[in-house]
């Protein structure tokens, strides 16, 4: 897994491209929102539209990372969720956990 | 759609996570030659994905040397997958709900559900001399499609 970020309003957009899988991507996830989280960010935006493939680990560390974020005072909301994600998390009922938006500008200006 | 075909396919793997998308990819070609639609096809081969990985990570504890065995038997319109690893087995009542509010900020636990979700059916059963046999079936005349499984 990838992971690119940039800043907008002081929102930390947080592109996320590839397999987020057990042993690939998942533990790479977590880092990188420890990391973000550990920087001192506190508005994070991940950008799910590159993600090729989740497993149960996968949705496992999106949710660890909700977690993270919010203990820390922060905000983590979804940016862009392909189809299939979008329905793992509907069948588990995290659909009403996270802020999902499918438009940049409309996310950003939600934190 | 008819099928009058009967196909088997066979895999072992060692108990490498890399190892887990071989298995899954069979599941899904199988699905699509036999007619599934891509989504269809996805969501069977999630469940392989799923059990493959409960059988390496909580089965074989990760033990390389050990050996997780995928079956793909299709009859007429019947899969059945069977997933089998050399671990010592578990209580499948014992694993929670997913669904349950008191679980649904937990990180871990949703493998088996997502596997009932997708298949018609899974069953566990557990060897006395050792290792368990994970049964999946799925009647791919029924339509496809996370829509028209059981949530």
């Amino acid at each position: 897994m990838k992971a690119t970020t940039r800043t907008v309003d002081d929102v930390e957009i947080i592109g996320l491209e590839g397999k987020i899988t057990i042993g690939a991507g998942d533990t790479q996830l977590r880092e990188v929102i420890t990391n973000a989280v550990n920087s001192g960010k506190q508005k994070i935006l991940l950008d799910m539209s590159k993600v090729t493939t989740i497993d149960s680990s996968g949705i496992g560390e999106l949710v660890g990372s909700y977690t993270t974020v919010t203990n820390r005072g922060g905000k983590l909301k979804l940016l862009h969720l392909p189809a299939k994600l979008n329905e793992l998390l509907h069948v588990t009922q995290l659909i009403t956990v996270f802020e999902v938006y499918e438009n940049e500008r409309e996310a950003v200006g939600s934190f | 759609m008819e099928r009058g075909d009967t196909e088997r396919i066979e895999i072992t793997i060692s108990s490498r996570f890399e190892n887990i998308e071989l298995v899954q990819v069979i599941a899904e070609h199988l699905c699509e030659n036999a007619g599934v639609d891509e989504d269809g096809s996805h969501w069977i081969g999630m469940a392989v994905r799923e059990a493959v990985a409960n059988a390496i990570k909580h089965g074989n504890k990760l033990d390389v040397r050990k050996k997780v065995n995928a079956t793909f038997e299709l009859q007429g319109f019947e899969l059945e997958i069977t997933i089998s690893d050399e671990g010592a087995g578990f209580d499948p009542e014992k694993v929670s709900d997913p669904l349950n509010p008191q679980n649904l900020m937990k990180t871990s636990g949703r493998g088996i559900f997502y596997m009932k979700t997708f298949m018609d059916q899974v069953h566990y059963s557990f060897h006395p001399d050792g290792g368990t046999s994970l049964v999946m079936t799925k009647n791919l005349a029924k339509g496809s499609g996370i829509a028209s499984t059981k949530a």
